[in-house]
């Protein structure tokens, strides 16, 4: 079944697998065990969902844009992470994962961050939690999202800079694993993508389902039963196009997962190994692996989610490209249009559908878009991007 | 669960199934390669054994070094083949890959740079799966091969995934090395030495590679589990760093593995005289 349970290998086709040293295996299995259990004991339901409503602001409404939707000749629905506790989809995630780590008796969380909304939740999940927290973070990505790292730190969190490789997401990633080996025994990896190695794809994905169940649900009601004809979320290693998509598999609507264009592992990668995975990954004749860059920090990583690269290569989602000025123009087309300022990552996927309204989209189409996060935390940059510094 | 994750280990050529009673015979279900012959036979004469890594191509003279490794009494030579994003690394290695790269060294240069030198001991290639596969797994066993490289060792190729490579390696005659931790449970430990070439390496301690100030209780805890469950030779690696903690290591293994105390030397320009020197108060350590 596409987007169902991978089984005990963790296989989406020949992709994902569980590629970490024997140190980390048994932390692996424990990890995959204990979700197992946890996700199909009605009480570890019954405790999320009261989390996720009472404190995280669930569910997100799904907003009509009508001036925007006037404006590119199509229907646009956004469904609103930013509106979630946080200001992102990354929440959703990291509440399942913290109150599993409370169940496995962990007491101490670690993160990687990009753009630091990954981070930010975590350190919060951990002081609602009463748990240690550690992110790491690219230092690139501490001098571009400075604001976050305050954030975090006042959370509680103790936040690491990443001095090796390109010092951004795919660095802070290595680094969280090498501190998961000396300390799995009493921490919980608190990966925030659905990447790295079984079962976090899965785990993560079936905790973003939320976002597509909610979303399907509230189309179905707006649109007389009916369900969007296109769903478009932006993708770095997608965790919020997979919980998207989660809810529309079984639709017929075409499904679209946009990545930065400096960032494309579907359409400029080639299938690798890395951070656990086998999946797409921008990678050099010899299987080093190349830095991604773009506008957002949170879309500056070289590979995807192995679920997203199978779904790719049955067809069954797209993934498309959106490049840096486009994506600063729609920052300020939803802002002014709709009077919502996007995180720029979330931006791409708005970018993806105003270019391509009337062309690959038809008009009169209806859309459904997830506006992953907020863009608070991105002011400053399009600031000096837009007044040239 | 256990049994999805045993019907995945690779199954191995004659016998094709080992069921763990067969355990203790699995040695003789197939020719033992070149490093596996010399670990046992030095085990026979009563010796330890010493392992040493050096980081492929991470300076100008390492070649000489790798000499002077051999020179300084190591009985096998672990060469690191450099990956943008080694895992299980700790800050030493991680530089040493970098320098790799910086200097432009490749999965091929690295091999074809050590196939003119006489290393005078067994080579093992250490490295990272992703190399394997974008140079094609048949493609870089050969290369391997040609090199005069006897074997592997890939961290983040886990039993579970290594039957692609493992076909390939037994066919060029490269013994792909696998690890037990600390955390592997002894059933899983005695899957894992059914199905390593070589020696098994023993993760000492819970961590990244990189120098400790002790050994670890956990060093001698691992090497007790292997050697409850298979009669293949133990060799500790990952935090064994001075002869104090290699003679440590060796009161209860085969031999150990040292890496970031000889790349931090090679990195601080000790050059292949200091390094041999090195290498030797590791070889009077374990020998005393």
């Amino acid at each position: 079944m596409v987007m169902g349970d991978p089984g005990p290998g963790g296989k989406y086709g020949e992709y994902g697998g569980r590629f970490v040293p024997e140190p980390l295996m048994a932390a692996c299995m424990e990890l995959e065990e204990s979700f197992r259990s946890a996700w199909a004991d009605e009480t570890f339901r019954v405790q999320l969902n009261a989390i996720l409503s009472d404190y995280a602001g669930r569910p997100t409404p799904l907003t009509e844009c009508r001036r925007l939707s006037q404006r590119v000749g199509v229907r646009i629905l956004l469904k609103r992470e930013d509106l979630a506790h946080t200001g992102s989809h990354k929440i959703n995630n990291v509440i399942g994962q913290a109150l599993l780590a409370d169940r496995m008796g962990k007491k101490r969380l670690v993160a990687e961050t990009g753009a630091g909304q990954h981070g930010v939740a975590t350190a919060t999940a951990a002081a609602l939690f009463g748990m240690e927290c550690v992110v790491y973070m690219g230092e690139l990505d501490t001098v571009r999202q400075e604001l976050n790292v305050f954030r975090m730190e006042l959370l509680g969190a103790e936040v690491r800079p990443v001095k090796s490789g390109s010092r951004t997401l795919k660095d802070a990633v290595n680094e969280a694993l090498r501190d998961w080996v000396s300390t799995c025994e009493t921490t919980h990896y608190c990966l925030g993508s659905v990447m790295g190695p079984h079962p976090y794809p899965w785990m993560v994905r079936e905790f973003q389902s939320i976002v597509g169940e909610e979303s399907r649900e509230q189309c179905r009601q707006l649109l007389h039963g009916l369900d969007p004809d296109w769903v478009v979320a932006c993708v770095g290693g997608g965790s919020n196009a997979a919980g998207t998509f989660a809810g529309f598999i079984s639709t017929t609507a075409n499904l679209v997962g946009v990545e930065a264009a400096g960032g494309a592992a579907i359409s400029n990668g080639a299938p690798g190994v890395l951070h656990g995975m086998m999946s797409n990954l921008l990678q050099d004749d010899t299987g080093q692996v190349l830095e991604a860059r773009s506008i957002s920090a949170g879309l500056d990583y070289p590979g995807i989610g192995p679920e997203h690269a199978y779904l790719a290569s049955l067809g069954r989602a797209r993934y498309e490209t959106a490049g840096d000025g486009e994506v600063l123009e729609a920052f300020k087309l939803l802002a002014q249009m709709e009077g919502i300022i996007p995180a720029l990552e979330s931006a791409h996927a708005i970018a993806w559908v105003s270019r391509e309204a009337g062309k690959t989209i038809p008009f009169g189409s209806t859309v459904m878009v997830t506006l992953s996060g907020r863009g608070d935390k991105d002011v400053a940059q399009v600031k000096d991007l837009l007044r040239g510094g | 669960m256990v049994a999805d994750l045993a019907a995945s280990f690779p199954a191995r050529s004659s016998p094709a199934k080992l069921s763990s009673a067969d355990i203790f015979t699995a040695r003789s279900a197939y020719d033992p390669g070149t490093i596996e012959t010399h670990l046992c036979s030095r085990r026979d004469e009563g010796k330890k054994s010493l392992c040493c890594y050096l980081m492929g191509g991470m300076s100008r003279d390492w070649l000489d070094i790798l000499q002077a490794i051999s020179h300084g009494g190591a009985n096998i030579i672990e060469v690191g083949i450099p990956f943008s994003d080694p895992m299980i690394d700790g800050p030493v290695i991680q530089a040493a890959s970098r320098m790799a790269l910086d200097a432009g060294a490749t999965p091929a240069t690295v091999l074809d740079e050590i196939s003119h030198v006489e290393a005078g001991v067994p080579l093992v290639a250490m490295t990272y799966y992703n190399l394997l596969l974008k140079g094609g797994l048949s493609r870089m066993a050969k290369h391997m091969s040609r090199a005069r490289i006897s074997g592997s060792i890939i961290p983040d190729l886990p039993p579970e995934e290594s039957g692609p490579w493992i076909r390939e390696a037994d066919g060029s005659g490269i013994e792909n090395v696998m690890l037990v931790a600390p955390t592997t449970p002894v059933d899983r430990a005695r899957r894992i030495c059914e199905s390593t070439r070589g020696f098994v390496y023993c993760v000492g301690t819970m961590g990244v590679t990189g120098e400790r100030d002790s050994l670890a209780r956990t060093a001698r805890e691992v090497v007790a589990k292997v050697m409850s469950v298979t009669d293949k030779p133990a060799l500790v690696g990952i935090g064994v760093s001075t002869p104090a903690q290699a003679a440590g290591a060796c009161s209860v293994a085969d031999g150990v593995i040292v890496g970031s105390a000889i790349v931090r030397r090679v990195m601080e320009g000790s050059g292949a005289s200091g390094v041999e020197k090195f290498v030797r108060s590791l070889r009077d350590a374990i020998d005393s």
